[in-house]
């Protein structure tokens, strides 16, 4: 299970120029020496979780230029700038969907989704996994989005952890469809109940705000699938804000975006960009580092999420518009 | 002539008798309300419809131009409207409420925001 937040929330602050970066951190087993640790968790759940970070980056919607951010693709150069400061470097890079903004000029799409992994291509992280949002692959049930990134779902392990993509976009409706429903069921079946899995999608899978479409029209079935396993996390995008939900065992994450932000519903009645300010033109929006690692017995694996909001560059110490069409020295 | 079978027989005369006006009157009632809904991208037409709550009505249906989702969990409503085609929906609203019905099927950039209302009172 993710970190029991009461039990092992420790928050350090950092400055960045305008910025902060919050860290909650987790409580390491204490009981067993890293090396004990790392020999029984293998022998209970096949490859251990040795410790290593990865990123999440969401809905950088490139193409999209408007009101809400007139700016392109400025935060998500920004936020490539800032993953490729981290120490240590992460692992890997996942992509919660809506990668680009789509569009019905012929060539269009196609043209995005280059300047999207041109954009990518700076990451100095090798292994990249995406899964599409409803902007990427509604229109044409996902087939351009192959071209460009290889299938809508899919599933790997990294480091004693199981990692699964799910397409909840391609079929147009906000839904996994009975195929891959079964696909998860028999990708699952392969792991103990134990086993770390990390499942990332692009809408959420509960009915966050339906009206607004925040939500999975099979994702019961999905959290069914899913109910068994004592140690699932859920990376999402989608709604352009930071949510943290939790059914039952399993904790949902959704990521702040790198285009333009949404209010919170429970505050506001439509569903609004929140308006671009020219003063602080990287407001709400962000990234979010995960660094996995062994849990405290008997989890095997413990998940710290950092969430990053977006700064300018740390040399300046502000922000700005103007700020932002400077030259990079970077 | 019996006196006891003379009245049963005017009471099953007068049960058949009411029995045949219910039906007749039935027959003769007025048929639920059309509400007639397009859509296109990327708005419902009506962007508001006020319904009774208990009273049915027919929602009828259709595209301008693509295959739109027409889906309220509170309503029970889950379509799908496809361009060229008519479709018919019953609907008795069973509470009073504010309802937005949404497009969940993705026709393009503005779909985000394609929503209706329905009041019902």
């Amino acid at each position: 299970m993710a970190i029991d937040r009461r039990d092992f929330l420790r928050i350090t602050g950092l400055s960045l120029g305008a910025g902060a970066l919050y860290r909650v951190a987790p409580a390491l087993a204490g009981e067993l020496a890293p090396g004990d640790l790392a020999r029984s968790q293998r022998a209970a759940h096949g490859e251990a979780v040795t410790p290593f970070s990865f990123v999440q980056l969401s809905d950088t919607h490139v193409g999209f230029s408007g009101p809400p951010n007139p700016t392109g693709a400025a935060a998500f150069e920004r936020a490539v700038a800032m993953v490729n400061a981290l120490s240590p470097r992460p692992d890997l890079i996942l992509f919660t969907g809506d990668l680009t903004h789509d569009s019905e000029t012929p060539g269009e799409p196609a043209a995005r989704m280059r300047r999207f992994k041109e954009i990518a291509a700076r990451l100095q992280v090798a292994e990249q996994h995406a899964v599409p949002g409803e902007h990427d692959a509604g229109l044409d049930g996902g087939a351009l989005f192959r071209e460009f990134f290889g299938e809508t779902s899919s599933a790997f392990d990294h480091k004693g952890v199981h990692f699964i993509g799910l397409d909840n976009v391609s079929r147009a409706r906000p839904e996994v469809g009975p195929a891959q429903l079964a696909w998860l069921k028999q990708d699952l079946a392969r792991f103990p109940k134990t086993a770390p899995i990390v499942l990332f999608t692009h809408r959420p899978l509960f009915d966050l705000k339906p009206e607004w479409e925040w939500f999975t029209r099979d994702g019961d079935a999905v959290m069914n699938l899913l109910e068994p396993y004592e140690n699932v996390t859920v990376l999402y995008g989608h709604i352009h804000r930071e949510d943290v939900h939790q059914v039952g065992p399993v904790r949902h994450l959704a990521a702040r975006s790198l285009v333009f932000a949404f209010p919170d519903p429970a505050l506001v009645a439509d569903k609004k960009p929140i308006a671009f300010s020219a003063e602080h033109p990287f407001r709400n929006l962000g990234l979010r580092v995960v660094r996995a690692g062994p849990g405290k017995a008997p989890r095997p694996a413990a998940l710290s999420i950092d969430e990053v909001e977006l700064t300018m560059r740390e040399h300046s110490g502000t922000e700005g518009f103007a700020q932002l069409l400077r030259p990079t020295s970077l | 002539m019996n006196s006891t079978a003379s009245p049963l027989r005017w009471i099953a005369a007068a049960a058949l008798a009411l029995a045949t006006l219910a039906v007749v009157r039935g027959a003769q009632a007025e048929p639920p309300t059309v509400v007639a809904i397009s859509a296109r991208r990327f708005e419902f037409s009506p962007a508001e419809v006020t319904l009774e709550r208990g009273q049915p009505v027919v929602l009828r249906l259709t595209s301008l131009d693509v295959t739109h989702g027409f889906y309220s969990k509170q309503l029970g409503l889950d379509e799908l409207i496809e361009p060229g085609k008519v479709l018919e929906v019953p609907l008795t609203p069973g509470e009073a409420g504010r309802f937005t019905i949404i497009c969940d099927h993705f026709c393009g950039a503005g779909h985000g925001n394609m929503k209706m209302v329905v009041v019902v009172k």
